[in-house]
């Protein structure tokens, strides 16, 4: 099974806090090819600053993060992306004010031999890559703040798979989508996963993800409350996982399991 | 999913048969609409003071020395396009400019002679790469102080303001420094700091054949990757306009002849016979006026076709996609500062060759216009939009209503009342016009 093999990411015992307040504590959770996790919890639970210390947002206090089974020196954005990690962030992190080519290259531009930006080669790529996870998308001269929602989604998608990424993170992916672009999501990634990209989905809403994960695993007040493959439980028994931090029997308890008397 | 596909195609469709003929010449030529307004504001100004001043204004005269104010505030706005674009500001460009043009003014006049002689050829380069050093130095340092120590730019660089005044001071204890080197001098403007009209009609040529050249190429650049392109005749459209303004614009700096005396001690020493109703010998374009056109070139050149113009941008518009994106962001900021600093050097360079003195109070309230200039040119406050086109028009529109105001002999308190009010009646504007056309 899956378990035999090297994760793809493994983090250990991972530990931040900001001013006193430990929003990550003592966390571990790991990642296969090809395989969807989801990352469940409330607003607040720990789960996006768990996530931006594998994207290179935060820096960790404490804990080891694992690539391939190899210690990983992740410090910032730059670092992340050299191991091949792109994230697609809750708040789209997208720069309003130029458009879908410069935003899907941003930081990686092409460039001419002269060392100025290559825009029309840049534009030709970005119109083959949006051409395939949105069709219809045709605004490519127009700054992304005129697009809509969908749009605005596709391109911080395509600018995550664009790089060739082996690890994907999707923090609340389909909070700003209508129920179509929903659906178009969660077909990228199962199109994704055939292709072998690890992916963490994050959501606090568990019917966005249930069906589409593999594995879940539960944070509660900074802590991980358990891990789960989602054949084995049902979407109530992670729903209490998510609530109570009531570890049903198929689980794997983590440290911030509800203890039980 | 088909359904809306068909369904957005018909509005489509709709929409361009709706279109106004003004609206599809538009689209079809993609001509900054704003940048036309900006154009028709500045005419009105222009006309508006032609007829109030009985003809006084639309002179070649008038029009060239308004292109030789211009230059020292429209070099600088450039750069400030950056700084607002990254929802920064610099309050110190005047002071920047002072202490610079004050450093340069005792190299070349009392430093260099020392060791070079007076008017030495090199003489000029050397006060120029020092003063640019320097001025890069300065900025470079606010752009630490910002970047990497957190401090705004707005308390940074108005601590500039008052350091960089009071150390002018200091270089020579208020003393004015005077003359300038001859070559240097030049960079000023006036009769000698011009090319002359023959040299002015070449520079106009190049600059149509550049202007046809990027045209051709950006049509095969789009035909080969098959993007849509413009329609044929509004490339000719565009070619025609910029090549007649480019050449309309040399035949206004040809026609300003040199004053009668200074032609009169020319053709003496040249031994050439004192025509009947006087020599005509043209100014041509003014050296600073080269120098502005040249740095609003290679700004524009930064910030729309390097890596780093791009950063600046994505950077103002979403700092914290910018960072995630990898960029170094601290690094573009103390960068942006170093070119600002850079820009007032040049500008700086200007203004003490056009005086032919480095003065305590040189570049005051400079800052303020520059910062208009830039604001009126459609740079946003809010961080992400500015154009150096913009901000270089933005820079002129502000200097034709103080040298039309001056023309019409009105009071400077009042002038300044004026543009105060103009400056802010300009940005409610472009509220206004941007929020329509959201």
């Amino acid at each position: 099974m899956t378990e035999q093999r090297t994760p793809l990411v493994e983090m250990k015992n991972i530990s931040i806090s900001f001013g006193g307040i430990h929003a990550v504590d003592n966390a571990s959770v790991d990642l296969y090819p090809g395989e969807v996790v989801a990352l469940l919890g409330h607003n607040g639970a720990g789960k996006s600053t768990l996530i931006k210390i594998l994207s290179g947002a935060y820096r960790r206090d404490a804990g080891e993060i694992l690539i391939n089974g190899e210690a990983a020196d992740i410090n910032n954005p730059r670092d992340a992306k050299k191991y091949g990690i792109e994230t697609i962030y809750q708040t789209l992190a997208v720069a309003d004010n130029v458009d879908a080519a410069a935003n899907l290259y941003l930081g990686r531009e092409l460039r001419t031999p002269w060392g100025t930006l290559d825009d029309v080669a840049m534009e030709a790529k970005a119109r083959e890559v949006m051409g395939r996870l949105n069709p219809n998308f045709q605004r490519f001269k127009e700054p992304v703040k005129a697009l809509s929602g969908g749009q605005r989604q596709s391109v911080a998608i395509a600018r995550a798979i664009l790089f060739n990424a082996r690890i994907l993170i999707m923090d609340e992916p389909t909070a700003a989508l209508g129920p179509q672009e929903t659906a178009q999501v969660g077909e990228l990634i199962k199109q994704l996963k055939r292709e072998g990209i690890g992916i963490f989905l994050i959501s606090h809403d568990i019917h966005d993800v249930f069906d589409l994960a593999d594995r879940v695993s539960v944070m509660k007040n900074g802590q991980v409350v358990g891990h789960a493959r989602t054949e084995d439980v049902t979407k109530d028994e992670v729903l209490g996982m998510i609530i109570m931090g009531k570890v049903p029997a198929k689980a794997i308890p983590g440290p911030g399991a509800m203890q039980m008397a | 999913m088909a359904d809306t596909t068909t369904h957005t195609a018909h509005f489509n469709r709709a929409r361009s048969a709706e279109e106004s003929p003004v609206k599809r010449f538009f689209r079809a030529t993609e001509i900054d609409t704003r940048l036309l307004g900006m154009v028709g504001a500045m005419l009105i100004i222009w006309i508006g003071f032609h007829l109030l001043s009985g003809g006084l204004f639309l002179t070649a005269r008038n029009l060239w020395n308004l292109s030789v104010q211009t230059a020292s505030i429209a070099v600088m706005a450039t750069g400030m396009v950056l700084v607002i674009v990254t929802r920064n500001i610099d309050l110190s460009v005047g002071s920047i400019l002072g202490f610079v043009g004050m450093i340069m003014g005792v190299l070349q006049a009392e430093l260099l002679p020392q060791f070079l002689g007076f008017n030495h050829p090199a003489t000029w380069i050397i006060t120029l790469l020092a003063g640019l050093l320097l001025g890069a130095g300065i900025g470079a340092l606010h752009g630490v102080i910002i970047a990497f120590l957190n401090v705004p730019s707005f308390i940074v660089t108005l601590g500039g303001l008052l350091v960089w005044r009071g150390a002018t001071w200091f270089v020579t204890s208020g003393r004015t420094v005077a003359p300038m080197d001859s070559t240097f001098r030049l960079m000023g403007g006036g009769t000698e700091g011009s090319i002359g009209a023959t040299a002015s009609w070449i520079v106009g040529l190049i600059a149509c054949v550049a202007i046809v050249a990027s045209i051709i190429h950006s049509r095969k650049q789009r035909k080969r990757f098959g993007f849509p392109r413009r329609p044929i005749w509004a490339e000719y459209f565009l070619s025609t306009v910029g090549c007649a303004l480019v050449l309309g614009a040399v035949a206004v700096a040809n026609y300003y002849p040199w004053p009668t005396n200074i032609a009169r001690k020319y053709a003496d020493a040249n031994g050439i016979a004192w025509p009947e109703g006087g020599l005509f010998i043209a100014h041509g374009i003014a050296i600073p006026v080269l120098i502005a056109i040249l740095i609003g070139i290679i700004m524009t050149f930064i910030a729309t076709r390097l890596r780093f113009g791009r950063y600046v941008f994505a950077l103002g518009g979403n700092p914290e996609a910018a960072e995630l994106a990898g960029i170094k962001t601290r690094w573009v900021t103390v960068r942006i500062f170093a070119l600002m600093g850079m820009l007032c050097a040049v500008a700086a360079a200007i203004s003490t060759a056009r005086l032919n003195a480095s003065t305590n109070a040189q570049g005051e309230l400079d800052e303020l216009y520059t910062i208009a200039a830039a604001v009126i040119g459609g740079t946003s406050l809010a961080g992400g939009m500015g154009t150096i086109a913009g901000a270089m028009l933005g820079a002129l529109v502000m200097q034709s209503l103080q040298s039309g105001m001056v023309l019409l002999g009105i009071d400077s308190p009042l002038q300044r009342i004026v543009v105060g009010m103009v400056l802010v009646t300009a940005v409610w504007l472009d509220t206004v016009y941007r929020a329509r056309a959201k």
